[in-house]
């Protein structure tokens, strides 16, 4: 009796987390089968559940439409320099924030808090127009250069520094008569590299995934990031489905494989990002 | 002697303070401070990014307010919000509880693929489900709801349709995420708990309602707020998904605002359309946070 319990109760876990499984992989699975298939396949009965032989084909019309190569170097370029500057402003701040005395600290990270709260939309179209008056539409720094700024990054690093490095250190470091540049990359940075790999994976993928403000401040071809292309690849007249299921599969590809690489690294970010917050 | 350094070393401390704080913070008063402030005056003003601005007043308020389509578009954001957050977390939760069990083998594997969707960018996202859900009789979702006996849906030009194709890709993004973070919150309550509850001859269903949920209430909270937040600003998948033509079924506040800046070229009213989301996240959250704290007390008084 107790065994039969048991069985079901086991049965309707499985079927309930095979049934997830399956609804998160499938879209995956679909992506491939309708990006090596000619453009009919889409809306074919039955449905089309095996892989086609346009793999090459499909690629090869992405190319014509797109720059889709130039579009992953950008989006390589802005995510790998916002992620480093962030890294070196967000832990210089952080170690201020966390460790030093100075006047005017405690209401100056209060107003950082605040806008942690402020919904970015708020701020889009001055941020426009200020781009636009610094001449930098269509260039990419429109994106590196305020992507810098993350009001989380401080909150973060500073969180991690007061927690992570005892005092003692610091006084030990200045009785040796380290300057406070020479504590931060010989003391500070060596004890903080875990809280680095977190905040840089969590900033890397949204700048990657990062939609709205690239939409608006690069419009030419030659700078789209990934996110651009792909959408101006599904707004052509004559839609190929074919074609654009082939960029945006190759567009996932990348940061699909790196998380797989290091999915637990991934996961354990995310949820001290959240559980931080 | 001693005084003397401690207090040359503490001004010495509080410059590199500055020193060390200034990077980020010339950063930000120009690109994060200034345009918040910036916004609300622009609010006030009637402006088409290029010629003079013009003081009117309360005018682009009074605007957005009368224009039915932006009625619209925060009908249509809360309904999505309300149509992708519920069934989101209530789904997550059980699977955060299944995956927490004893029972399962392969925790690897399921965390992974709750997981893989929320590293999927959201122009992917709907892209892929834009060939998942199409008006088409033969489309996948209506070949699949077909075999229920259900008649094929236009999912890309019906209200319900949109909304419910829009609120699935939400679902998909984000339904796993909020898993591995239930399952974080899970992993966090103490098995003793549970021992003696099993002792004293509890149930499953009792342990999961006298134990578990209140102890995750936090997470929960968390979840909640993040995803109606979220949900707010919602923008990128109807753009995608809708396309240019900005269809009334799928417009959002953020795409609103998008049009009115972008396409119109009404800064001022764009500006006003931002300033009352800002104000409509503010009263979300007051909300959350005094439900929040509504829940937490009822509980103290409980126990």
């Amino acid at each position: 009796m107790k065994n039969t319990k048991d069985l079901i109760y086991k049965t309707i876990l499985y079927a309930l987390l095979m049934g997830g499984a399956l609804i998160a992989l499938f879209p995956f699975y679909w992506m491939f089968i309708i990006s090596t298939n000619p453009n009919h396949v889409v809306n074919s009965v039955p449905p089309a559940f095996l892989p086609g032989n346009m793999l090459v084909d499909n690629f090869k019309n992405v190319l014509a439409n797109i720059d889709f190569f130039g579009a992953l170097w950008n989006s390589i370029i802005v995510s790998t320099s916002i992620t480093l500057a962030t890294l070196l402003f967000c832990s210089l701040a952080g170690y201020a924030f966390a460790k030093l005395e100075f006047k005017g600290k405690k209401i100056l990270f209060i107003a950082i808090l605040t806008t942690m709260m402020i919904p970015p939309q708020l701020g889009l179209i001055p941020s426009y127009v200020i781009i636009t008056k610094l001449g930098w539409l269509n260039e990419l720094k429109a994106v590196i250069v305020p992507g810098m700024v993350s009001a989380f990054g401080i909150f973060w690093m500073r969180q991690y520094i007061k927690e992570a490095i005892p005092n003692e250190l610091i006084e030990a470091g200045k009785m040796d008569g380290c300057s406070q540049i020479r504590i931060y990359f010989q003391i500070v940075i060596p004890l903080i590299l875990p809280a680095f790999a977190t905040l840089g994976i969590i900033t890397y993928m949204g700048v990657w995934n990062d939609f709205l403000w690239p939409l608006i401040v690069l419009k030419d071809q030659s700078v789209h990031t990934l996110q651009i292309a792909i959408r101006s690849l599904n707004d052509t007249y004559v839609r190929d489905y074919g074609m654009i299921m082939s960029g945006t599969f190759w567009a996932t590809v990348p940061l699909v494989l790196i998380f797989l690489i290091f999915n637990k690294f991934f996961i354990d970010s995310i949820v001290k990002g959240a559980v931080k917050n | 002697m001693k005084r003397i350094k401690s207090i040359k070393e503490k001004k010495k401390d509080s410059l590199y303070g500055y020193a060390f704080i200034s990077p980020f913070f010339i950063l930000f008063s120009i690109f994060g401070l200034f345009p918040i402030i910036f916004s609300f005056y622009l609010s006030f003003q009637r402006w088409n990014g290029l010629g003079e601005m013009e003081f009117v007043g309360l005018r682009n308020f009074e605007l957005v307010l009368a224009d039915p389509f932006f009625w619209k578009a925060m009908y249509n954001t809360f309904v999505i919000a309300l149509m992708s957050t519920l069934p989101q977390l209530i789904i997550a939760f059980l699977l955060a509880f299944a995956l927490n069990s004893t029972y399962v083998k392969m925790k690897g594997f399921f965390r992974v693929s709750f997981f893989l969707p929320n590293v999927t960018s959201i122009v992917a996202v709907a892209v892929v489900f834009g060939t998942l859900f199409t008006n088409s009789s033969t489309g996948l979702v209506n070949s699949f709801i077909g075999l229920f006996g259900f008649e094929p849906v236009n999912w890309g030009t019906s209200e319900w349709g949109v909304k419910w194709a829009i609120s699935a890709m939400i679902f998909w993004r984000w339904v796993g995420y909020n898993t591995i973070i239930y399952l974080a919150g899970l992993q966090s309550i103490s098995q003793d708990l549970y021992e003696a509850a099993k002792i004293d001859g509890a149930s499953v269903r009792q342990q999961i309602m006298h134990i578990t949920i209140p102890m995750m209430k936090p997470v929960i909270i968390f979840t909640v707020f993040i995803s109606t937040i979220g949900s707010l600003q919602l923008f990128t998948e109807p753009l995608v998904f809708i396309g240019t033509t900005l269809r009334e079924e799928g417009v959002t506040v953020v795409l609103y605002l998008y049009r009115e800046a972008f396409s119109n070229n009404a800064f001022g009213t764009a500006s006003a359309t931002a300033v009352i989301l800002f104000f409509v996240i503010i009263v979300m959250s007051v909300t959350n946070l005094l439900i929040a704290n509504r829940l937490g007390n009822s509980r103290k008084k409980v126990s």
